[in-house]
């Protein structure tokens, strides 16, 4: 648990350029991957971005199951947007409808959505 | 009085398509007695349900979109409540969220016929941030 970044914290990182998983610890090795990290975490994970922010998509609807379960994940659960990548605001849209999905019965609470 | 509505509700997979008809339209003319405008019915058809509700595994999905009062759908979804093949229903509130996408797209339609000042200067400046 030590050793995951914490992608919602302020932008202590040092120099103030790196916009995404503000390090928290001293300056990271210039380049590498990502140095010293242990946990089994991939290297550098590359800088995901938003896919409702890229593709422009503005209307998250509860309807659009095919959209909704590519963030969920096998058990059910919605996935962190620390590994999907989307942003703050379009994370929160996406948990509204997909719970409305679940209540609807378009999406499972739990188990594989057959 | 100009709030839209979509109710979505299921009804069990084996009631026949006219007490299906009959049941939309009841609520149809519920809609404009009360004083509301129904948008459009869609029906979805047989669909596999995520999870069994009350031991049925299918359902026939039915959308409606109304424009109408809060009073309104409080009197639809007590009925729907009372009837007894409809087994789930939601109700959302879409015209807040419709008129934010219609400023978004405002937004962007008017940022299309008048492009940012300079293109070559706004491309300049993408250039250098991503460099």
């Amino acid at each position: 648990m030590a050793d995951e970044t914490r992608p919602t914290t302020t932008e202590h990182s040092s120099g103030g350029d790196r916009p995404d998983r503000g390090e928290r610890r001293g300056p990271r090795p210039a380049g590498g991957p990502g140095g010293g990290r242990e946990g089994g975490r991939k290297y550098f994970r590359r800088k995901k971005v938003c896919k409702f922010c890229v593709e422009k998509i503005e209307a998250i609807n509860y309807k659009d199951v095919r959209l909704l379960a590519q963030f969920v994940a096998e058990s059910g659960k919605i996935v962190p947007r620390r590994l999907t990548g989307v942003c703050t605001p379009h994370q929160r849209r996406l948990s509204t409808a997909i719970k409305q999905a679940r209540n609807i019965a378009l999406l499972p609470f739990a188990g594989r959505a057959s | 009085m100009n709030r839209t509505y979509e109710l979505m509700f299921i009804v069990r997979p084996d009631m026949l398509e006219e007490d299906l008809n009959k049941l939309t339209s009841t609520l149809e003319s519920q809609v404009t007695t009360s004083g509301g405008v129904v948008k459009s019915v869609d029906n979805w058809g047989k669909r596999r349900l995520a999870y069994t509700v009350r031991k049925f595994s299918d359902g026939i999905y039915v959308l409606l979109t109304a424009e109408g009062s809060g009073g309104l759908i409080h009197e639809l979804e007590r009925r729907l409540r009372v009837t007894e093949p409809v087994i789930k229903f939601l109700t959302v509130r879409i015209d807040e969220e419709q008129k934010r996408l219609d400023k978004i797209k405002k937004i962007r339609e008017s940022r299309k016929k008048a492009p940012p000042p300079a293109p070559a200067e706004a491309g300049g400046e993408t250039a250098a941030v991503t460099a």
